[in-house]
């Protein structure tokens, strides 16, 4: 894995909006079509659960399985486009100073929760709860409401998944750091639900959910 | 293996019905909990690209990253089972002559069919026109009041997809042979949306999909000692999950 560590591309003076999202947090926001979308890493091995709509038609989404499809390859990074489910790109991974990103993993959830560790762990905050809460506090869908049959297979930024040859899935400890980021540039105007993952039972997130920061620019 | 050797809950009971379907068709059912749905490569080379749905709750789908993760793995055989989005099980493996199902390929789209194989309308060329998976299935989704958002990453069933240390993904041919066979026992209540399309990586350059075979059996009360019970300690709190969701005794 190529330890890619690009130069910044951006000016501050272009920044339309930066926001810290604390761990644990939802965040949905728009980004406008030619606009950047750079989440940073702040204290790295974060895991960073993201899924984007056409702002115009939600039915329209992210599709993971369309998505590594059409590039023939499992992991996102610079150069992966990030495909609908009807296979229009939506936004470019221009800049990638991690190097890979996981979008066969999906978000957590209670239930999820109940399987993966514990029957008694339901009761842990999940990112399935923060993308619910979002969708149901954000006025930034208001004419369009959105329920849980909206929430589709996410990226996971930052987050490590290998599969090797003979089929084996697992989640490793991450490979991003502090100061790390992943920048996209949007095709069209998208609506951004984001989980910062609160997961605490797998090293996704080095069993230490930390803070994001979301920066557009134009 | 012989019928003999098999685990008591793997053993299929009583046929129920049998129905064939051609390649580039599309189906949707409700195969119901304690039965077995056997799907057969009739030809070999066969791509059943499968949704499931929980009859009663619908937006409770099949998941394809809680299947794998907690089984650790990229790929289906038994005794794999297959879980919701809501922690529980909704068919457990029990039965694969093939070894290696894909559920990260995605399915066909029509722009994707018309670039590799062309167009054949149904004014020219009646049933046997190019249909996609996507299509294929928005058209048994539609049926039970779903739709295009809830085509979720789905299975191939017969499709082998494997992953390189890089991420690269490679469809490997010849994975499935006639008469192959995967059994899956329902345990919940499912709308079963199938495709017959061909594999959106299959580098078959021709418009060539396969027939199948479904049949339902009445399945063997699941033993505690059920191999894809006892596969993972996820997959038993799984069942204990859907154990509950139908108000049993989850430790009877």
């Amino acid at each position: 894995m190529a330890n890619v560590m690009q130069t910044e591309t951006f000016d501050d003076s272009r920044i339309v909006y930066r926001e810290v999202v604390e761990a644990g947090k939802p965040w949905m926001h728009e980004v406008k079509a030619g606009q950047f979308f750079r989440i940073v890493d702040l204290e790295g091995n974060q895991a960073v659960d993201t899924l984007f709509y056409n702002a115009k038609d939600h039915s329209e989404r992210y599709s993971a399985a369309d998505t590594i499809r059409e590039q023939g390859n499992i992991y996102l990074t610079t150069g992966s486009v990030l495909q609908s489910n009807f296979i229009n790109p939506m936004l470019t991974i221009v800049d990638d100073t991690c190097g890979r990103h996981d979008t066969i993993g999906g978000a957590c959830s209670a239930e999820s929760n109940t399987v993966r560790y514990a029957i008694e762990k339901r009761h842990m905050h999940s990112c399935r709860d923060s993308f619910l809460m979002a969708l149901n506090t954000c006025d930034c869908h208001a004419d369009h409401p959105m329920t849980k049959g909206d929430l589709a297979s996410n990226i996971n930024f930052f987050m490590n998944v290998p599969v090797s040859p003979d089929g084996h899935l697992d989640f490793d400890d991450g490979i991003s750091a502090p100061g790390r980021y992943v920048e996209m540039q949007a095709h069209m105007d998208v609506l951004v639900l984001v989980s910062n993952c609160p997961q605490l039972n797998n090293p996704c997130n080095g069993y230490n959910p930390t803070p994001v920061e979301m920066v557009i620019w134009e | 293996m012989t019928e003999n050797n098999l685990s008591k809950s793997a053993r299929l009971g009583d046929l129920i019905w049998r129905e064939n379907l051609p390649g580039g068709a599309h189906w949707s059912g409700v195969i119901r909990r304690g039965t077995v749905l056997r799907i057969m490569d009739v030809e070999g080379g066969a791509n059943v690209s499968m949704l499931m749905n929980n009859i009663e709750v619908k937006n409770e789908r099949y998941n394809m990253p809680d299947t794998l993760k907690a089984q650790k793995t990229a790929f289906l055989t038994t005794p794999n089972m297959c879980f919701s989005d809501m922690g529980r099980v909704m068919c457990s493996i029990i039965g694969d002559s093939c070894g290696w199902h894909d559920t990260i390929g995605g399915i066909s789209n029509a722009r994707m069919v018309e670039k590799k194989f062309g167009v054949k309308t149904y004014q020219e060329a009646h049933n046997d026109y190019y249909k996609s998976g996507f299509d294929s299935l928005i058209n048994e989704l539609e049926k039970w009041g779903l739709g295009v958002s809830d085509i979720m990453p789905n299975i191939n069933w017969f499709s082998k997809v494997r992953v390189e240390e890089s991420g690269a993904m490679t469809f490997v041919e010849g994975n499935s042979k006639a008469g192959d066979t995967v059994d899956l026992r329902f345990e919940m209540d499912c709308i079963v949306s199938l495709a017959t399309a061909q594999h959106p990586l299959d580098p078959n350059t021709a418009y060539d999909p396969k027939p199948i075979e479904l049949s339902v059996f009445k399945a063997m009360p699941v033993e505690n000692d059920d191999p894809c019970r006892l596969h993972r300690a996820e997959n038993e709190r799984a069942y204990y999950n859907t154990k509950v969701y139908y108000g049993e005794n989850p430790n009877g």
